[in-house]
């Protein structure tokens, strides 16, 4: 259930910024300035927490993904969906950990 | 009483058989296709790809190198100088566009409760879809690396 709901949410905030992130790469259409001056932005460090929970929706959005469809198509997916949820969990923290500590790193060291 | 329809009766059917065609009663839907069986099987296919998609745009942009730092019009000038970027863009927009407009599509028919409010939504969220897909494959496919005359990229100076 709640697993659901968190998968609702994050793709209605990736389909968001997605239209937003369509819109401000057009800018190279208009000027390199214009661009660029909207990539400082991302560059602030209160945006670069932002990303960081943008990549945190787009990882839990895909990996619960997975288990969805293991759910529909592998014999045994109901069976097993709550042990595919803390695989979920389990990968979240996993693939999410490391990218932390890379774009963290790089959003304050500047 | 027999079951009639002022039409005909039905002899095999019983005494509260109701005649099929023209009841009220009825409650067969007309077929449909199979639109929502294949706008399912597209959310499963497009998910996977879109998995390798994104999460190799993630890394590519924000883990290697100066991560995002590195991220500006040169930045961009160089990955669309290879057909292989471009291209690897242009699937992630429409696959990310259209996987996106069918959930939020699905969403919408499960929240809305007036015709009124489904169709403002639903046409606000096509023209949405429409319109990034056209305006971002337009973009990707004729970017000028030397749009700026005074541009000092090795492109543009050679």
């Amino acid at each position: 259930m709640w697993s659901w709901v968190a998968h609702r949410i994050s793709g209605v905030l990736l389909f968001l910024f997605l239209f937003a992130h369509v819109l401000d790469t057009a800018l190279v259409r208009v000027s390199p300035d214009a661009y660029n001056q909207v990539m400082e932005a991302y560059k602030n460090p209160v945006v670069g927490l932002g990303e960081a929970g943008l990549v945190a929706a787009v990882i839990f959005h895909a990996l619960n993904g997975l288990r969805i469809i293991a759910v529909d198509f592998w014999s045994k997916g109901a069976k097993y969906q709550r042990q595919m949820f803390w695989a979920v969990v389990v990968g979240f923290v996993v693939l999410f950990a490391p990218f932390a500590v890379r774009h963290l790193t790089n959003v304050f060291s500047h | 009483m027999s079951a009639t329809t002022g039409e005909s009766t039905n002899y095999h059917a019983g005494p509260d058989a109701v005649a099929v065609k023209k009841s009220r009663y009825r409650r067969v839907a007309k077929p449909r296709g199979n639109f929502e069986l294949w706008s399912w099987v597209f959310m499963r296919a497009t998910g996977v790809l879109l998995l390798v998609l994104i999460f190799g745009h993630l890394f590519v942009n924000l883990m290697l190198g100066e991560g995002i730092h590195a991220i500006d019009f040169g930045f961009v000038a160089g990955k669309w100088a290879s057909p292989f970027w471009q291209v690897w863009d242009m699937l992630m927009l429409w696959f990310g566009m259209l996987h996106g407009f069918n959930g939020v599509r699905t969403i919408v028919n499960d929240y809305t409760e007036k015709d009124g409010t489904r169709w403002v939504l639903k046409g606000l969220l096509v023209l949405a879809t429409v319109f990034s897909i056209v305006l971002g494959t337009l973009v990707i496919f004729t970017f000028d690396p030397c749009i700026d005359p005074s541009s000092t990229l090795s492109v543009c100076t050679r």
